[in-house]
């Protein structure tokens, strides 16, 4: 009998090696003799064990890992006479990162080959869009707003109201656009599950499709993810043979049809109009609302525009009911998370749970702390425009409102963490230039202010009127706030503000007769 | 791997932007498909874009310097990209951007003059559980320390 073996393919791990794993595996079954079969997988999100090697067994799959192409022989002897190895992990359903979760997103990522649309719809894929058919556009309505799913893209938007907006709107054409710019350090779900599970993001844009009558989408992918650029493509190809994307789809009187566009690097086209305009093929310049995409989008025609993650979750919030996805979470945020632990981090990865859960418990509980073994000093919650948050927050409860009680920002799910080695001033100073980098240069606050922004922090490290040179970039982060038109220029102030006052430390030198005094 | 690219040749432009040409909104998707085939945007293919999209070459050169990614003349022969956004700074990458820097004598954003070695800064290639990151010529490094780095930039410079 055969060996099921199964290696991700996900970008995550073929960075630490998943691929050479892969191919020793066949080399060394080859000179065995044992005869093996090797399914590339998404990854499961464990990143600190990847390459992670799973085994398929009467039993459920076992895991091995991180598996080096150096244990690959040992490892492949243990699996063919069945005898204990060093990196074996037990089942992996019951390792407790994992079990601790609630999957409902990435319920098949890191299990199903994303390449074939029969492994998507033997592990219930389509299941939503079935029930979508038989429920039709009012009841479909119904099921997304009752489930309160909000954006996952960072606003947080009810996804059910920009929805029906745009299936009351009147137009000839209509477009489904999935925002995967996913640009946020310390961000991959979007890239985890394009990659481990592609057709979930077309079943739930296609979704999307029939509710809204919209009959054309576009993937618009970052040209940082190559890799997710294939996966997409390769089950686009597959959902159109499987006759899932074309006319009449999956059996329904409906036609649907997507198409993948990359972007250019520009972190801006993550924001929604900004894309539009570099969909539409120019610079991506942030259009001033209103008009809403929802009434004047792509070339001028209604557009629902959502984040990969929240497309990817209405599969499971019409093949279950709204109730089941609504009965997790806290408050106004409803559902699950797919939360990322990243940076400087012992147990890096994707954890996927009910909001609610406290940022203590995802970083020190779940995370392990840091990689480095120091102790945690600050954490970037919700990318490059997301607060600094030091211990003293950590009973913040993941949570939209309750973060931005705290003047922070859940944003797409990110949790970037620092050692205590980090100097808060630079960290500051980097999410000024950042802004400056990336700026679509529409207005002045964010264009010119962010480079003052800069300048002003150096002269705060060099010990320059440090005082003076304070109050300059807290005004100059009011003046960003109210007079920037998108949250790359309002935002960029949260990092900075959050530095300086959770961290005064690093920026104000203890006065000398202080620490006399002690 | 080096990528191999062609050399600039008009004929073969006109049939890499005639292929594209009746996409919606496609000057991204030509500007990405040239730069594909020659490893840069020759300065020549502009105005041809524009006719092609009925674009001024105004609108054109526009859009190919607000995108980072369009290169404005040929790249080392080979790329070294390093993630210099929050994630990789927690977990050293300063240190490891600075490391790169002395050892190519470069600072990123510039080529080697021996032409041997674009060094470039990226911001977040989605490793960052990983992190620090990098990218050789579109094969992608994580947790990248000291030694790794050492032989990253070795490799490029052969
Ligand atoms: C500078 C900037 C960058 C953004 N980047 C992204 C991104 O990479 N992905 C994303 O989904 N939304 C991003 N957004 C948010 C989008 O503008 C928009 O809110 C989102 O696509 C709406 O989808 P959702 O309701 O599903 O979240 C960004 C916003 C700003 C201001
Ligand atoms: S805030 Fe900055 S990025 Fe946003 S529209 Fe204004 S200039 Fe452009
Ligand atoms: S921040 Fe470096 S890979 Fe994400």
């Amino acid at each position: 009998m055969s060996l099921r073996l199964f290696v991700s393919r996900d970008a995550g791990a073929i960075a630490v090696g998943a691929d050479e794993v892969a191919l020793a595996l066949v080399q060394a079954a080859a000179t065995r003799g044992v005869a093996i079969e090797i399914v590339r997988t998404g990854s499961r999100g464990m990143y600190w064990l990847e390459p992670l090697v799973e085994v398929a067994t009467p039993q459920g799959r076992i895991a091995f890992g991180p598996v080096t192409e150096a244990d690959v022989p040992s490892l492949l002897d243990a699996l063919a006479s069945n005898t204990p190895h060093l990196l074996r992990l037990g089942a992996t359903d019951e390792i407790p990162w994992l079990k601790r979760q609630t999957r409902l997103t990435f319920a098949r990522c890191g299990v199903i080959d994303p390449r074939s649309l029969d492994d998507y719809r033997a592990h219930g894929g389509y299941k939503g869009f079935e029930r979508a058919v038989s429920l039709g556009p009012d009841a479909i309505l119904n099921e997304v707003t009752a489930s309160g799913l909000r954006g996952r893209g960072g606003a947080g938007f009810p996804t059910g109201i920009k929805w029906k907006t745009v299936a009351q709107a009147k137009a000839d054409r209509k477009f489904i656009v999935c925002n995967a710019d996913e640009g946020d350090s310390g961000t991959f779900a979007d890239r985890m599950i394009m990659e481990g599970d592609p057709f979930l993001v077309i079943e739930g844009m296609t979704i999307a499709g029939l509710t809204v009558g919209a009959t054309e989408g576009y993937i618009y992918i970052r040209s940082e993810y190559p890799h997710a650029v294939e996966a997409m493509n390769a089950a686009i190809a597959a959902a159109k043979r499987g006759g899932y994307l074309g006319d009449k789809i999956g059996g329904s009187t409906s036609s649907f049809d997507l198409e993948v566009r990359v972007g250019a690097g520009a972190y801006v086209c993550g924001e929604e109009t900004s894309l539009l305009e570099s969909l539409e093929g120019r610079r991506g310049i942030v259009r001033a609302k209103p008009p809403l995409p929802a009434h004047h989008g792509l070339f001028g025609k209604p557009t629902v525009i959502n984040n990969v993650l929240s497309f990817a979750a209405a599969p499971f919030i019409l093949a279950e009911g709204a109730k089941a996805y609504a009965d997790f979470g806290m408050g106004r945020s409803r559902g699950t998370m797919p939360i990322q632990l990243a940076g400087n981090i012992r147990h890096g990865g994707l954890f996927e749970t009910a909001f609610g859960a406290t940022l203590g418990e995802l970083v020190d509980d779940i995370g392990g702390g840091t990689f480095t073994g120091r102790p945690v000093r600050a954490v970037q919650v919700g990318g490059p425009l997301g607060a600094y948050f030091p211990r003293a927050l950590f009973d913040t409860p993941f949570d939209y409102e309750a973060f931005a009680a705290r003047d922070g920002l859940i944003g797409h799910g990110g949790i970037v963490v620092f050692d205590d080695s980090v100097d808060m001033r630079k960290q500051a100073r980097f999410a000024m230039e950042f802004c400056a980098i990336e700026s679509c240069g529409k207005c002045t606050p964010c264009r010119i202010g962010s480079t003052r922004g800069v300048e002003t922090i150096e002269k705060i490290i060099n010990g320059e009127r440090v005082a003076e040179n304070l109050a300059l970039v807290e005004d100059l982060c009011n003046t960003m706030k109210f007079g920037s038109l998108c949250a790359l220029g309002g935002f960029t102030p949260y990092p900075v503000l959050s530095a300086l006052k959770h961290f005064r430390e690093d920026f104000v030198p203890a006065p000398s007769t202080l620490q006399a005094a002690e | 791997m080096t990528a191999a690219f062609e050399p600039w040749n008009e004929t073969r432009g006109a049939e890499i932007i005639a292929e594209h040409a009746n996409q919606e909104g496609a000057t991204l998707v030509i500007l990405h498909a040239i730069q594909e085939a020659f490893g840069y945007v020759p300065e020549a293919a502009i105005p041809m874009v524009a006719q092609a999209l009925n674009l001024s070459r105004a609108e054109v050169h526009g859009v190919f310097t607000f995108y980072h990614d369009f290169r404005h003349k040929p790249a080392g022969r080979h790329v070294l990209k390093l993630c210099r956004a929050e994630a990789c700074q927690a977990a050293g990458g300063d240190v490891l951007a600075a490391r790169a820097e002395a050892k190519l004598g470069v600072s990123l954003g510039s080529t080697t003059p021996d032409h041997r070695v674009t060094l470039e800064p990226i911001y977040c290639l989605g490793l960052c559980a990983t992190a620090p990151s990098a990218m050789l010529d579109g094969r992608l490094i994580g947790r990248l320390d000291q030694n790794r780095l050492d032989a990253l930039v070795a490799e490029a410079q052969r």
